[in-house]
């Protein structure tokens, strides 16, 4: 049976009641939304890139504790970082929420990511924990439109 | 929260039976799904609004229409053929009795409340709205009894006007008055609305409306599973219900219709069955209710909702709303216990829709926790975001109950609940 502290870790819940990096950023050059119809999650990534690579990045919306901890600690894990390496960590945060990847295997490139892996015991959460990172994807290819993950 | 204060919380009471003899106990043993354990837990099944559970009697009606009379309706002069028919036909007279229109003719086969409105729309809607010209609806609307009056309002180039509601979640009559004028062409408004409970003042709206001979459409999706539902009494032009909340299978609705209203509007489908002959020149359209059913129709979902409609008709109706009532009651008073609970919705006429917010926790996290518990609720804005923005609340978790929910299980919700805040400490 899934335990609801392998989704609800205490990092989550933190990050999920203190959000880093949530306020408009005054300086960014790309900014996109994301919505989740489901539940009415919505939020707002803001980027500042420069050379290709991400030297701030913020966010606001609201949402449900996974999505709002992952959008949080997304900011944080991807401050400083190409867009090539931001697009590989993605890669690996999506495989590993979505349980295809082995959650005790060797991810030092996912960090402290790595306590979203609960997440691929709930399926329906997957969307919650990923729509941040679709909404960034859709601020680094300049889209304008709203992501939905529905 | 403690494993003996959960056990505690489920275990079920021995006198529960209402003063009208009403035994939620035996009823339950009509529901097979009720047995059902979810994460180890014993289910307690809480988002009736959404879809109800059926009864073994739906099943039964369902494995022996497929056992033993399985045929297309209408057509052959075979033995299946007509028992087929014969079952179908059966089925519309049901329903006839249990919602008392007039004639069989009146009630028409549908998928479901969503396109009994879209028929409407599309035939009552497009023949008598027309540029400049008004719909109205309410703020209580599910999408369902938007989005297809937006779409004719658009094509039309007609405007959409919308009662509001006040802070309870009541319509604001006097506002509705208001906006009743020459230019109305309809008002269709839901019996009980999905994502509140509250319920809506149908016969006066109606009179109010006639007054000016404006027809009214109302939405029964969540009425006729929980109160009796007259509609000679109402008066209402169309009325629209689905099977899937009343207890009967997915993927059948009813259209209820004036016959004067139905004869006159233009066919919505057009297909086999709804024809009395075709030639590439013409077509002559079959007599109601026929005309309006284009194609092979939902057989088993007819007898299926005519089981269902028979289960609930022998428990009566009267007594289902009123055990519903006591669980509402019951569940309100204790979910307020619950710190830092806000309900959104209190209605004075309110049928069996618990719909709130906890303070600091989004409801999909309430219905993740919950759902550990065995526990099923719906989160989100129950297709009815203007609801939501009137709140100001993006999504609301709501319990919904039906005729076989306890005091017990709206126990077992709060003892969830308690645990939801322990898990956000």
């Amino acid at each position: 049976m899934a335990d609801l502290r392998d989704l609800y870790q205490e990092v989550i819940l933190e990050h999920s009641k203190q959000p880093r990096n949530f306020r408009e950023l005054a300086t960014a050059n790309r900014k996109a939304e994301g919505y989740n119809p489901l539940c009415g999650d919505h939020f707002t990534v803001f980027l500042t890139v420069e050379n290709d690579s991400i030297k701030d990045i913020a966010f606001q919306g609201s949402g449900c504790a996974i999505s709002k901890a992952s959008a949080s600690m997304m900011t944080q894990s991807l401050k400083g970082k190409t867009r090539e390496e931001a697009e590989k960590i993605f890669h690996n945060f999506h495989e590993l929420v979505t349980g295809n990847r082995h959650p005790n295997g060797d991810q030092p490139e996912l960090g402290k990511l790595a306590v979203f892996s609960g997440v691929s015991e709930f399926p329906v959460r997957v969307k919650c924990a990923t729509l941040a990172w679709h909404t960034l994807n859709a601020a680094l290819e300049g889209k304008q439109d709203p992501v939905s993950t529905e | 929260m403690s494993v003996a204060t959960n056990n505690l919380a489920r275990e079920v009471l021995p006198f529960q039976v209402a003063a009208s003899g009403y035994d939620v106990e035996k009823v339950r043993r009509d529901f097979p799904i009720l047995q059902e354990r979810i994460h180890g837990k014993p289910l307690v099944y809480l988002d009736n609004a959404a879809t109800a559970q059926k009864p073994q009697a739906v099943l039964d009606a369902i494995e022996q229409y497929y056992r033993h009379d399985n045929s297309n309706v209408h057509r052959g002069v075979h033995t299946l053929s007509e028992r087929a028919t014969e079952h179908y036909e059966r089925a519309r007279s049901v329903i006839q009795h249990f919602i008392n229109a007039g004639d069989p003719s009146a009630i028409i086969f549908v998928r479901g409340t969503t396109e009994a409105i879209n028929l409407v729309a599309q035939s009552y809607g497009r023949a008598h709205v027309g540029a400049g010209d008004e719909v109205i609806i309410t703020a209580l609307e599910h999408h369902s009894d938007i989005v297809p009056w937006q779409m004719l309002c658009e094509e039309k180039g007609a405007r959409l006007r919308v009662v509001p509601i006040n802070e309870r979640g009541e319509l604001r009559l006097e506002e509705y008055e208001k906006l009743l004028g020459p230019k109305t062409k309809l008002v269709a408004l839901g019996h009980i609305s999905n994502a509140l409970g509250t319920i809506n003042p149908v016969r006066k709206i109606v009179e109010l409306a006639h007054r000016r001979n404006v027809p009214v459409l109302v939405d029964g999706a969540q009425a006729a599973p929980k109160i009796k539902v007259d509609v000679r009494e109402l008066d209402c032009d169309f009325y629209a219900f689905s099977s899937h909340k009343l207890y009967g299978p997915t993927g059948l609705g009813v259209l209820y219709g004036k016959a004067a209203l139905l004869n006159a509007m233009p066919p919505y489908q057009g297909g086999g069955d709804m024809i009395s002959s075709v030639t590439f020149e013409k077509t002559t359209y079959n007599k109601l209710p026929h005309k309006f059913e284009a194609g092979t129709p939902h057989v088993e979902g007819a007898i299926g909702l005519a089981a269902a409609i028979e289960y609930v008709s022998r428990l009566g109706m009267e007594n289902i709303a009123a055990h519903e009532h006591d669980i509402l009651t019951y569940a309100t008073e204790k979910i307020l216990e619950v710190p830092g609970v806000r309900l959104i919705g209190t209605a004075r006429e309110k049928a069996g829709v618990l719909s709130f917010v906890l303070e600091n926790v989004h409801p999909h996290d309430i219905g993740t926790i919950l759902d550990q518990e065995g526990i099923a609720i719906r989160t989100g804005h129950h297709c009815a975001q203007p609801v939501m923005q009137i709140f100001g609340v993006p999504a609301t978790a709501r319990a919904s109950f039906g005729l076989y929910n306890t005091r017990a299980e709206v126990d077992a919700l709060v003892a969830g609940l308690h645990k939801v805040q322990e898990v956000f400490g």
